[in-house]
């Protein structure tokens, strides 16, 4: 690793200063599962870091509107075992608990996830599903980015320069909805994904037909894939296996993959289909089930 | 671009100056010459390097030492208590979880972390926790078999 100056601020704007005072040379720190790995690779080499670690409650996982909003100090682990995110948007919760080992969900933040664009990570992919918005602060203020227009290329996200991520706001489902997180991982459990899906499945009060969806891939392009031409198919339809084939036919045309060890771009596109039928399927058992009476 | 950072390492408070890349694995082995903590992948995915930070497992291959300042770690040189073994490292020796020892330390480690948490957990809660802990030797099923042990030892 190279040689670089370290500063832990208490307060958001003292991190904001110092990462304005140092411009392209400073670069963010969290957990530092992404930036210390690429480092030791020599990938980059900051001459400044500017810890965020020592801000108090930016780590807080609260109710906002009725949904969650997350600090970006939160870890993975915090988010996968919050009972408010368990309780209120439960496809979160199981997304994060997708990711790696325990022990680097102990370190890796939501934040960082964000910040660090790698268009492999799964939390992205059900956040895009949901509709969530990455906050981001700056020297001129606040502003909101859904998290599906803030990724744009691999490992480059909408963060502007001296800006630092600070949550993520996720709103709830609407009523008589399901939702689900399919990743596929033909080699071991704590891998990335091969391919990986978010569907989100909302119902029209017939209780049959999909009154909206939103599908979201990962690990299958160079950013998070929203597969809008597919989603269009599958509102006002009811579920069935032409409906299922109809999209992922969709998303074999909305994806890119790249051809590495575990798969072949023309596999990946294949399983990106498959996935879909599945996560859909998923998604849609879940909706029904919100929307049926209990007993 | 040195750095004094204090950190309380099984339960004794340690000062130590450091370069600020230094990770805490590097910090643990080489100026606390605590070398039980071993660099497998050096990237987070064999859990050799596994310790507890504050009573959570990390991996300390890629976190900063600078960033543990003001904190706990826990090594496995910490789990013993005057010459009496942990009991998770007794089972470990009792129900053979281990046969070259290099990933030992991180996954008795790790076991420990679990143990805390879950005093009698379930094959899947086991497996769950201790993903991410590589046997190059393979002996995967006896170190399910120490832990399910030592979990019921220390229910005893």
């Amino acid at each position: 690793m190279n040689a670089f100056e370290y500063a832990a601020p208490r307060t958001l704007d003292e991190a904001l200063s110092v990462l304005g005072e140092h411009g392209d040379d400073a670069r963010v720190i969290a957990g530092g599962t992404a930036l210390v790995t690429m480092m030791r690779q020599r990938l980059v080499s900051p001459g400044y870091l500017v810890s965020l670690r020592e801000i108090p409650g930016l780590e807080r996982i609260e109710a906002a509107n009725g949904g969650v909003r997350i600090g970006a100090l939160a870890t993975h682990r915090e988010v996968e075992t919050s009972p408010l995110v368990q309780e209120r948007i439960p496809v979160l919760a199981e997304t994060f608990r997708r990711v790696a080992s325990v022990r680097i969900r102990n370190m890796a933040t939501v934040g960082g996830v964000l910040a660090h664009a790698d268009p492999n990570q799964d939390p992205p992919v059900t956040l895009i599903a949901l509709g969530a918005r990455v906050e981001l602060r700056g020297a001129g203020g606040k502003r909101e980015v859904p998290v599906e227009e803030f990724s744009r290329d691999y490992y480059e996200s909408a963060l502007e320069p001296g800006e630092i991520v600070t949550g993520v706001v996720v709103p709830r489902l609407p009523a008589a909805s399901g939702a689900a997180y399919v990743k596929f991982l033909p080699r071991t459990a704590d891998d990335y994904a091969t391919v990986a899906v978010a569907a989100t499945v909302s119902l029209e009060p017939d209780g049959e037909r999909c009154r909206a969806a939103r599908l979201a891939l990962g690990s299958v392009g160079v950013t998070p894939i929203r597969a809008r031409a597919a989603e269009a198919l599958v509102a006002g339809q009811r579920l069935d296996a032409a409906l299922l084939h109809a999209a992922g036919e969709a998303v074999k045309a909305a994806v890119d993959p790249l051809s590495d060890h575990r798969g072949s771009a023309a596999y990946k596109r294949e399983m990106a289909a498959v996935m879909v039928g599945r996560a859909l399927t998923q998604a849609w058992n879940a909706a029904l089930g919100s929307a049926r009476p209990a007993r | 671009m040195n750095r004094k950072i204090r950190l309380t390492v099984n339960g004794t408070a340690r000062a130590v100056e450091i370069p600020t890349y230094r990770t805490l694995l590097d910090c643990l082995r080489n100026d606390l010459g605590l070398a039980g903590s071993k660099e497998g992948c050096g990237v987070g995915v064999c859990g050799a390097c596994t310790v507890l930070l504050d009573g959570k497992m990390i991996s300390s291959c890629i976190a900063l030492a600078v960033s543990a300042d003001g904190h706990e770690v826990t090594t496995v040189e910490g789990l013993a208590a005057d010459e009496r073994l942990h009991p998770v490292q007794q089972a470990f020796i009792d129900a053979g979880g281990f046969q070259c020892g290099i990933c030992t330390p991180g996954q008795v480690i790790s076991a420990k972390a679990l143990l805390d948490a879950i005093p009698n957990p379930t094959d899947a809660e086991i497996r769950e926790w201790m993903l991410g802990n590589l046997c190059r030797c393979t002996g995967y099923y006896k170190i399910i078999e120490s832990i399910r042990a030592a979990a019921q030892r220390s229910c005893v």
